[in-house]
């Protein structure tokens, strides 16, 4: 279904609920894993608000991402427990073994590397996860394995 | 069908029934960290087992106890049987679990505690050597209060949480026709305050809501739980949603609200899944909605997941986010009372608090005020992490010692090193120091400390945690969470955060330590919302307990931790080294060189320093300097 449309849909089951702009960029975010400028510009339209109220809704929240992402996500935990049991090592390795800093994505779109505040996995300190599934007690000499199993 | 208040009964029968089978009854703690350990295969490979063996045995999902040390759990119960706990399943284990079972054999040597249950009868003679769950040192100092259910039900059948006293709460005000006030007078003897961090009394709140004029009326649950190292809500209501939907009934019965909204973390999928079904089968039951259970009150829950942003656990940032906006505070002369949500009267309170109001209710002020201390009454639940041998989720009576805590409860430093700070409070709080761990956990005490009871992170630190990195690492934290609306907050943080940089890089001067104080303590009084007002508190404690290793980074350009990477250099050490290579093979910068069997050594230009040589090595012959 074409995006334009798409948009129009998800406006539409929330109606005309007032708080609902939240939960609108939710579920396009979660439909094609970033927020595209046109997908913005239509939600604008559609809900009869400026461009520019919900681009910084869209900008300020944590949940949404303004740019492509890659077929894998790899998320850190950057949790307090995590971090004092070495996520910053951990983090460092990644970083180097994809040649990306945390929040960019791989040339070749494989990857997206980010940071996450707990993901109450505390005991299995440091974690990491690559498209939601769990590696608990991380440690960096495993990291190339793991990711070249994605690959 | 819509239950009238008789009907509980009815369901409380069946409820106890599926707790207490004829048959067995085997249950797998299934919250995030269970399911983060392979709790799912221990299921699994349980149903297939059963499906084998020939017993008459059901498989199911409970939430967590909270011994995520010891995860995945698995806990056997019968007619003539206590709950017998087994740790660390792997499907392996799980298998030969329940051959064992099928030729009535309990595995006493697989079991980590036996617990009686609610029909409590004299454990059978075979399953009596293992330890009482009350006797074990993790339990033992507990009290489980909020957390009560937590483990034992399964957190998606209702039944099960009515079997055990579940919507009595509200069954009981509905029918002895208690007031709204008297509610609130019960909230106000029992002693409660705010369990997300400020402890504010919540009757307060709920008196100053119910007096507001105005209709419609909200009560809001925050759900958002965004401190980095704290997981108890999710657990609530990964493991006893239910119990958080009845304290909201109850908040919006006492006030006078129609709706009430749970304003959830989006990084929970797993508690937004389990309150969802939760919300749906309490409104079919017509425990929500129109007319609940006859009394002519109606009230219904919505959720709102939340955007991801720390600042949104501020009050009015929150109801900003619930109303589709930048979740920036506002100043606080305006009362959330009076005008919160859509500027209608609105009580908030976290998702321990209104768990907490289900079971006061329940079980009278007096079960509640009669534990804890003068002015922190109840219990509080922690996430005890970080540098511990237990790690888990403990519920304690307020007043409780932190070294009992760190050291009866959660068993000591992990690999016996030296105890350094426990962190509380979150990016809020503060780092306590070794000389104050016979301190009383309680608001008051935490506060004085510099830091803060908070929503319940407890971080254990050891002597290898550097309080400088870890002061910049909070304040980063801060730093990026701020909203921008405020200077103090958006300009302040971020002077403060590069001068710990500079310090954790040996660049470091003299004043640095006096502009840090300085700043925190504008910071402090200026900033609009709590985030910037407590945001230098991780900062400040580190230098009131640890200003030496503040002097050491600056004056002698040393990490006496051996964290911060620009002030520490490996080497090896040639009595020690073997020549085994290992580190050679590991090192990703090809640091290092030598022959096999022959001493090597590492290039400082080269070396990284991410410290891959030291963990692998089996001589320690790596040395940190």
């Amino acid at each position: 279904m074409a995006l334009i449309e798409k948009v129009d849909g998800i406006v539409e089951m929330y109606g005309s609920n007032p708080g609902g702009l939240i939960a609108i960029l939710q579920d396009i975010q979660d439909e094609y894993r970033y927020l595209d400028r046109e997908a913005i510009i239509r939600v604008a339209h559609d809900l009869k608000l400026p461009v520019s109220q919900v681009y910084s809704v869209a900008n300020f929240y944590n949940a949404f991402s303004l740019a492509p992402t890659g077929k894998h996500i790899v998320s850190v935990c950057l949790g307090t427990a995590c971090y004092v049991k070495g996520a910053g090592l951990i983090l460092d390795r990644l970083e180097r073994e994809m040649e990306i800093k945390i929040g960019e994505t791989t040339g070749d779109r494989l990857f997206t590397l980010q940071g996450v505040r707990c993901l109450g996995c505390c005991s299995i300190a440091p974690v990491i996860t690559i498209d939601g599934e769990i590696y608990g007690e991380i440690k960096q000499e495993r990291i190339s394995k793991i990711l070249e199993s994605y690959k | 069908m819509s239950i009238e208040i008789k009907d509980l009964d009815k369901i409380k029968e069946s409820g106890f029934k599926s707790l207490n089978p004829d048959s067995l009854r085997i249950t797998v703690g299934m919250a995030s960290c269970g399911l983060a350990t392979g709790a799912q295969k221990v299921f699994d490979a349980l149903v297939e087992a059963v499906k084998g063996s020939g017993l008459d045995a059901r498989v199911v999902r409970v939430g967590c106890i909270g011994y995520c040390e010891k995860e995945p759990l698995v806990e056997v119960t019968g007619p003539e049987l206590p709950r017998i706990c087994y740790p660390d399943m792997t499907p392996e284990r799980a298998g030969e679990l329940v051959k064992s079972l099928a030729v009535g054999n309990y595995r006493e040597d697989m079991a980590l505690f036996r617990a009686s249950k609610d029909n409590a009868a004299e454990p059978p003679g075979e399953v009596k050597d293992i330890v009482a769950f009350d006797e074990l040192p993790y339990f033992k100092r507990q009290k489980r209060y909020v957390l009560d259910n937590a483990g034992v039900i399964d957190p998606e059948n209702i039944e099960e949480y009515i079997a055990r006293g579940g919507y009595s709460s509200i069954g009981k005000i509905f029918k002895e026709k208690i007031s709204p006030e008297d509610v609130i007078e019960t909230i106000k003897k029992s002693g409660l305050r705010g369990r997300g961090g400020a402890g504010f009394p919540t009757y307060r709140k709920w008196e100053s809501a119910r007096r507001a004029g105005g209709y419609p009326k909200y009560v809001i649950c925050n759900a958002d739980e965004g401190d980095p190292g704290a997981f108890m809500d999710r657990n609530i209501l990964e493991s006893d949603p239910h119990s958080v939907i009845e304290g909201m009934i109850i908040g919006g019965y006492a006030i006078g609200a129609g709706q009430g909204i749970v304003y959830i973390r989006h990084e929970y999928p797993l508690a937004v899944k389990r309150l969802g079904l939760a919300l749906k089968q309490a409104r079919e039951k017509g425990l929500l909605g129109r007319d609940i259970m006859g009394s002519g009150f109606d009230f219904d829950i919505g959720m709102s997941r939340g955007g991801g942003a720390f600042v949104c656990g501020e009050s009015s940032a929150l109801i900003a986010s619930i109303e589709g906006k930048v979740g920036e505070p506002r100043p606080k002369f305006v009362h959330m009372a009076e005008s919160g949500l859509w500027e209608c009267p609105t009580v908030l309170n976290n998702v321990k608090t209104w768990a907490s109001v289900t079971n006061i209710i329940r079980k009278g002020a007096e079960s509640f005020s009669q534990i804890g201390t003068d002015k922190s009454k109840g219990t509080m639940i922690f996430a005890l992490v970080g540098k511990i041998k237990n790690t888990g989720l403990v519920e304690v009576p307020m007043g409780i010692k932190l070294r009992d805590l760190i050291y009866e409860i959660g068993g000591g430093i992990q690999g016996d090193k030296k105890f350094k700070a426990v962190q509380t409070g979150g990016p809020s709080g503060g780092c306590v120091p070794e000389k104050l761990l016979d301190l009383p956990v309680d608001y008051e005490a935490l506060t004085e400390a510099g830091s803060m009871m908070g929503s319940g992170g407890m971080i254990v630190m050891d002597e290898e945690t550097c309080m400088v990195n870890i002061a910049k690492y909070f304040l980063n934290f801060t730093m990026e969470e701020s909203c921008g609306k405020c200077t103090p907050c958006r300009e302040g943080i971020k002077q403060m955060y590069e001068i710990l940089d500079r310090i954790t890089k040996g660049e470091g001067r003299p004043e640095d330590i006096e502009t840090l104080e300085t700043l925190g303590h504008i910071i402090k009084e200026t900033s609009l919302c709590q985030l910037g007002g407590s945001a230098p508190n991780p900062v400040l404690t580190t230098l009131r307990y640890f200003k030496d290793e503040y002097m050491a980074h600056i004056n002698e350009k040393k990490c006496p931790a051996g964290v911060c990477t620009a002030l520490i250099e490996y080497s090896i050490d040639a009595d020690n080294c073997t020549g085994c290579g290992l580190c050679l093979k590991n090192c990703p910068v090809n640091a290092i060189s030598g022959e096999k069997k022959q001493t090597h050594t590492i290039d400082p230009a080269m070396c990284i320093k991410c410290g891959i040589c030291r963990s692998v090595c089996p001589f320690e012959a790596v040395i940190l300097k």
